[in-house]
């Protein structure tokens, strides 16, 4: 091992130039302070994929100046597909009030615009450069190991991403189940953009976030996306492991078969695929979480696990996450102090936002969705049928469909699942509520 | 659907920029794949890199088209698995 030296120490080093490093980088170099970013990947975003949009709350915090950053599309529409084999119903969201709350954006694009903020503030970045490990001297974090050298810091900000080689190396992370992380993949097909506006009934450049369920998606605990860019549209979808692993369903497969329901189909009709791409999205939740700091290091964002996946958020936890972590380097500079006595304010800046309060709210709704996965798609068919029959005339009476309809309500599904369905409905609400 | 939206995986990865190490970064114990019954890995991978060869009974491993999702270190203990060397790998555009 070299010797530290002046020339190889600085006061912070980030590992990882996405949305959470950069914001713990920028917030560190804000307080005049040394601060290394690095990223393996050749530019940042390389690496990077997301199924969701970035909220604008979490933006401004970070970069006040965020409405020059390369947006796509604000988002002014959200909805809601329920799918079953060919029909579908969808539930739209529109608020004139909310239309700037979140928007979308490639990562290639905005991470980099990110990056070259921070580096206009100070930040000294480093892409191009894996760490293989975390150098540790009796049981502090003191620096980085890359491909070619050693570098050492005060204070080491783990961003590394869902897999976090880094976080697990020094015991922070323990292995991930697979029941505990979902693969999402994703197209991103070429349409112009007057046809996107016209399919999604967008005006003004505004987009559209929407969310899929049941239909070719029903056997898995799985959910579609499709958002709108501003020439392209993102469509993916989110799918445990667990549940592609027993169904022995292939991820790119599945996406296929939601791509052929004809909701989606006509929606990228004639697009061009422009990229494919995979990532693995952290969904645990709270009981998943793992310890978030140690002497001498934070963990933030994805790295982290700090996901609501039934909001989609993530990338807002990722930026607040760095910011705070970045905040607390800053105290522990001041302090020159770089242990957990601390570094646990990094905690209790989590525990008191809406990132920790959220997690804890939402522990257990997953595990009691996940149980019920099969009823999703019972429930989507369901409400397709009715709606078939409500809106059909086709010269026969109503009676005696809505008859057999109800008749079949109560006997296509036992009433013991019916009663654990409506006792799920009744625990998420009590859960979120209590 | 058309050529413009390939259905099959290879012509969706064909689509993407690679910078491919020249050492594999994806390493299973091959004597563990001989007795693995589920070979989960071929299942889960989004990007078709494991394939088990059953004239050969190997697990042949296409790194290059890997996108380093991370998906079979978790489902599979016996993969040495590691991030392709600083700069290399897959590069996403447009994600």
């Amino acid at each position: 091992m070299l010797q530290e030296n002046q020339q190889n120490k600085t006061d912070v080093i980030v590992v990882g130039a996405g949305p959470a490093g950069v914001s713990a980088a920028v917030t560190v170099a804000r307080g005049s302070k040394n601060v290394v970013l690095v990223e393996r990947g050749n530019f940042a975003g390389a690496k990077n994929m997301y199924g969701g949009v970035i909220y604008s709350h979490a933006a401004q915090e970070v970069f006040p100046n965020y409405k020059e950053s390369p947006i796509e599309r604000f988002v002014s529409t959200h909805s809601y597909v329920i799918m079953s084999e060919n029909d579908s119903t969808t539930v739209s969201y529109k608020n004139p009030a909310h239309k700037e709350n979140a928007f979308i954006i490639t990562r290639a694009n905005w991470d980099k615009w990110c990056v070259e903020q921070a580096i206009n503030e100070g930040v000294y970045y480093a892409p191009n450069t894996l760490v293989k490990e975390l150098i540790v001297k009796e049981g502090k974090v003191i620096g980085i190991r890359t491909d070619v050298e050693e570098y050492y810091a005060d204070v080491v900000i783990i961003a590394d991403g869902v897999n976090s080689l880094l976080a697990k190396q020094i015991g922070l992370r323990k292995d991930i189940k697979l029941k505990n992380v979902f693969m999402g993949v994703k197209e991103v097909i070429k349409l112009p953009s007057e046809v996107i506006d016209q399919r999604f009934g967008l005006i003004n450049q505004t987009g559209c976030a929407m969310e899929l369920v049941g239909g070719p998606l029903k056997d898995l605990f799985a959910m579609g996306i499709i958002y709108t860019n501003k020439d392209s549209v993102a469509v993916g979808l989110g799918v445990s492991l667990e549940d592609l692993k027993n169904n022995k369903t292939k991820p790119y497969e599945l996406l296929e078969k939601m791509k052929k329901h004809p909701f989606v189909a006509d929606l990228i009709q004639d697009g061009e695929l422009l990229e494919y791409s995979a990532h693995l999205i952290p969904e645990g939740g709270y009981n998943c979480l793992p310890k978030l700091y140690t002497d001498g290091a934070m963990v933030t964002g994805d790295a982290a696990m700090l996901v609501n996946n039934v909001h989609f958020e993530g990338t807002n936890f990722a930026m607040i996450s760095g910011k705070y972590a970045g905040e607390t380097a800053l105290e522990a500079l001041a302090k020159n102090d770089f242990s957990q006595n601390i570094l646990c304010l990094y905690k209790k800046k989590l525990d008191n936002s809406f990132i920790l309060k959220d997690l804890r709210t939402y522990k257990n709704v997953v595990k009691t969705l996940t149980e019920r996965t099969n009823s999703i798609g019972y429930y989507s068919n369901k409400l397709n049928e009715f709606l078939e029959i409500f809106t059909t005339a086709d010269g026969v009476e109503k009676k005696g469909k809505f008859q057999k309809f109800a008749k079949h309500f109560f006997t296509k599904r036992s009433l013991a699942e019916l009663f654990k369905d409506g006792f799920a409905a009744v625990k998420v609400m009590f859960d979120i509520l209590k | 659907m058309s050529e413009k939206l390939p259905e099959k995986i290879e012509d969706k990865l064909f689509k993407l920029k690679y910078k491919t190490d020249s050492q594999c970064h994806l390493n299973p114990d091959q004597s563990k794949c001989l007795q693995c019954l589920e070979k989960t890995c071929t299942i889960i991978c989004p990007a078709n890199v494991y394939c088990y060869n059953e004239t050969e009974n190997k697990l042949t491993v296409s790194y290059e088209k890997c996108l380093e999702c991370g998906a079979c270190r978790i489902a599979c203990k016996h993969i040495n698995w590691e991030y392709p060397k600083s700069g290399k790998g897959v590069q996403f555009k447009k994600s």
